[in-house]
């Protein structure tokens, strides 16, 4: 039975929060640290876009925290004046970009996670998040359809890439379970009905990832429990630090800079 | 590893359901699924578009710039080929 929405813990639904919006924040500064670095023009833009789809949508999920944790607290505040500890992305999205064929399979890995979670999500019991869901949708559904183009064309392509593909699948293959690791913050989450369970995006998830992979002849590792884990609780790898000091460095100088 | 270069596609956009196709510039794609791909990510970010044709750069014929004169010259002087003699009444509005 479903309570009502208004009855969640706010503090939950605070972090929550903050995980959306940081999944999009991180993965959104590392797609744009290509930005004039793209192998050909076309696909530099086209990263370009991405990041700044992804940047969008974590002002909208980022200030929708600021509102519920009532502090007084904006977007550019939690996006800013945060520590890493503070943060709460997945692992997956912190690593580095590596080559154009790592960086294409993450975003693959994810793009097909957060396709799922944000079209359960424009269901959700909070009229506030499935209005952000549904805005944001429409980019992801995109981004998804780009990447996995890519992926299938990449890895069902010559034999180089193939194998740069097959080995960057299995370089974030560990990292892709912690995207369905439930605690107690996705728990109340989803008994209140604001968010779907995440059992229930795993196995979507599972069916799309494992049909473009078969189309792009890689061979999908298998599933296994020890799962790089911690991100959404802020335990996070050396690589965020390198992100954030970069990223934030300009308000932590300035505190307060605008132009 | 050998550099091979994409092939050059046209892309013409069009911006409103009524209007024509306009040519908007060039890129380089694989394939013309591609092409679209990037010319939606190349031009129509701002919603410039509601639908985007892609054509290989190689399939266009073009006129020879030294044919010029030949082609065009011809149509010098002549104004009464241009529609501009006849009143066109207030109600009809825009033409």
């Amino acid at each position: 039975m479903a309570l009502d929405a208004t009855q969640v813990d706010q503090k939950a639904l605070f972090d929550w929060l903050c995980r959306m919006g940081d999944n999009a924040l991180i993965l959104g500064h590392r797609t744009s640290e290509w930005c004039g670095h793209g192998p050909v023009l076309e696909e530099d833009i086209a990263l370009a876009n991405t990041a700044l789809d992804l940047i969008g949508h974590t002002q909208m999920w980022l200030g929708l925290a600021g509102e519920v944790e009532g502090a007084g607290r904006t977007a550019d505040n939690l996006a800013y004046l945060r520590d890493a500890m503070q943060f709460r992305n997945v692992k997956l999205v912190e690593l580095p970009n590596g080559d154009i064929g790592q960086t294409i399979m993450r975003e693959f890995l994810f793009d097909a996670f957060h396709f799922e979670m944000l079209t359960a999500l424009v269901a959700s019991a909070d009229a506030r998040v499935a209005e952000i869901a549904a805005k944001a949708l429409k980019e992801v559904a995109y981004q998804f359809d780009r990447s996995s183009d890519l992926v299938v064309r990449l890895g069902d392509g010559t034999a180089e890439s193939h194998d740069r593909m097959q080995a960057a699948l299995e370089h974030f293959w560990p990292y892709t379970g912690e995207m369905f690791v439930a605690d107690a913050v996705d728990e109340a989450m989803a008994q209140a009905g604001i968010a779907p369970a995440l059992s229930e995006i795993e196995s979507r998830w599972d069916t799309l990832v494992s049909e473009t992979l078969a189309e792009a002849t890689l061979v999908c590792p298998e599933r296994r429990a020890d799962v790089h884990t911690g991100g959404k609780q802020g335990r996070h790898t050396e690589h965020l630090g390198y992100i954030l000091a970069e990223m934030q460095f300009l308000q932590r100088a300035y505190p307060g800079a605008e132009w | 590893m050998s550099k091979k270069e994409w092939p050059l596609w046209e892309i013409f956009i069009r911006g409103q359901h009524g209007l024509n196709h306009r040519h908007v510039g060039s890129l380089h794609a694989p394939d013309a699924e591609m092409a679209i791909n990037h010319a939606r990510d190349v031009y129509t970010r701002r919603k410039e578009g509601v639908s985007i044709w892609v054509v290989p750069s190689s399939e266009i014929t073009a006129s020879s710039p030294s044919d010029k004169g030949p082609l065009f010259d011809p149509a010098e002087s002549k104004v009464y080929r241009h529609p501009t003699f006849f009143d066109i009444p207030d109600e009809v509005g825009h033409m």
